[in-house]
C-alpha cells in the first residue's frame, strides 16, 4: 500500500515538474510550485517525517506562494523568451542530474538501521532525549536544544532576509515620505 | 470592492480554528509534530487571510505594521537572550540545564522560550514581507 502511495505521489511530482518546465506564464509556475510543495509534504508524511511535512505544507505550499504572487503583482507575469540557446543549460542540467543519481548509487538502502548516519549520534538522541530534556518529541529536542545554535542561526537568517527584503521594497517609499514632509515644512 | 458573502463568513468561521491550531502547534511541539517555525507560519497565514478577504486595512488593525516590524528582531532577541540567561546563571551559551534548579525542567523552559522566539520572528517576518509587497504594489 505504501509503495503504491509513493508511486502515485512521485509520478505526480514528476508530472508537476515537467509542467513547470513547459510553463511560460509565471502565475502558472507559482501555482504549480505550490502543488509541488503540497505533493512533497505528502511524500514526507509517507516517510513519517511529520515535522518536515508540516513545514513544507505551511511554508512551501502556502506562505511562499502568497509572497511569490505578491512579487508577481509587482513584475511582469510572463517569462521572456530565452536569448541564448537551450542546448548548454539542458546539458548542464543533465550532467548535474546524472552526478546526483550517481551519488545516490553508493548510499545504503533506504531505511536500514545500520547505515552510518543512524550510528553516529542518533542512538544517543533516541536513548537520552526524554531523560535529558523531558521532551518526548526528539525532533523538537534536537532542533531547539541539542542543535540550539543551528536554530539560532536559522532564526537570524530569517531575520536578516526579512529586513533585507523590507529595505529593498519599503526603503524608497519611506524616503519619499520623509522628503514630502520636509517639503511641506518648507512651505 | 465587492467581496463574496460566503467567502467573508467562511473566513470568519475558520479564522479562530486556524489560530487555535497555531497555538496547539506552538505549545504541543514538545509532544507532537510542530514547533515555533510552523506555528509562526500559521499565525502569519491568519493575518494574510484577513488581508486577502477583508482588505489590507483590516489586517493592519489586527497586526499594525509598526508592531510587526518590531517583532522581527524581538524574536531573535528572545532566542539569543535565552542563551545569555544561561551564561549569566553559570552555564554555557544556550545551555538550558542551568535555567532552573531541576535540569530537565530547565531544558523544557529553554525549549519553550526559544520556540516562542522562533515563532515571533517567523510570523512577523512573513507578515512584514506580505505588507511590503502589497504596499509596494498598491
Amino acid at each position: 500500500m505504501e509503495s503504491l502511495i509513493n508511486m502515485v505521489l512521485l509520478t505526480l511530482l514528476a508530472a508537476t515538474t515537467i509542467a513547470i518546465v513547459g510553463q511560460r506564464s509565471l502565475l502558472g509556475v507559482v501555482i504549480l510550485a505550490s502543488v509541488y510543495s503540497f505533493l512533497m509534504a505528502s511524500v514526507m508524511i509517507v516517510l513519517d517525517a511529520v515535522d518536515v511535512a508540516m513545514t513544507e505544507a505551511s511554508v512551501g505550499a502556502a506562505i511562499s506562494t502568497v509572497l511569490l504572487l505578491g512579487a508577481l503583482h509587482l513584475t511582469k507575469t510572463r517569462e521572456e523568451a530565452p536569448r541564448h540557446g537551450r542546448l548548454l543549460p539542458l546539458l548542464l542540467c543533465a550532467a548535474v542530474g546524472a552526478m546526483l543519481v550517481w551519488g545516490t548509487l553508493v548510499l545504503p538502502p533506504f531505511g536500514t538501521p545500520d547505515a552510518v548516519i543512524h550510528q553516529h549520534v542518533v542512538p544517543r538522541y533516541i536513548n537520552e532525549t526524554v531523560r535529558e530534556t523531558g521532551s518526548p518529541n526528539i525532533v523538537t529536542a534536537v532542533l531547539a536544544d541539542y542543535r540550539g545554535f543551528d536554530t539560532l542561526g536559522e532564526t537570524t537568517v530569517i531575520f536578516i532576509a526579512g529586513i533585507g527584503v523590507m529595505l529593498l521594497l519599503g526603503g524608497l517609499r519611506r524616503r519619499d515620505r520623509a522628503q514630502d514632509s520636509a517639503a511641506e515644512d518648507q512651505r | 470592492m465587492n467581496f463574496d458573502l460566503i467567502l467573508r463568513i467562511g473566513t470568519k468561521l475558520i479564522l479562530p480554528f486556524i489560530l487555535l491550531f497555531a497555538i496547539y502547534v506552538q505549545f504541543h511541539g514538545e509532544y507532537g509534530p510542530g514547533g515555533g517555525f510552523q506555528a509562526g507560519v500559521i499565525v502569519a497565514a491568519v493575518i494574510i487571510l484577513i488581508a486577502i478577504t477583508f482588505g489590507l486595512n483590516a489586517a493592519k488593525r489586527v497586526a499594525p505594521r509598526g508592531l510587526v516590524e518590531r517583532m522581527v528582531p524581538l524574536g531573535v532577541l528572545i532566542y539569543a537572550g535565552t542563551g545569555i540567561a544561561g551564561l549569566l546563571l553559570g552555564g554555557n551559551y544556550l545551555d538550558y540545564g542551568v535555567l532552573l534548579p531541576e535540569p530537565v525542567s530547565g531544558h523544557l523552559l529553554g525549549i519553550f522560550a526559544v520556540e516562542i522566539g522562533v515563532a515571533v520572528t517567523v510570523s512577523s517576518t512573513m507578515v512584514a514581507l506580505f505588507y511590503a509587497f502589497v504596499e509596494r504594489g498598491s
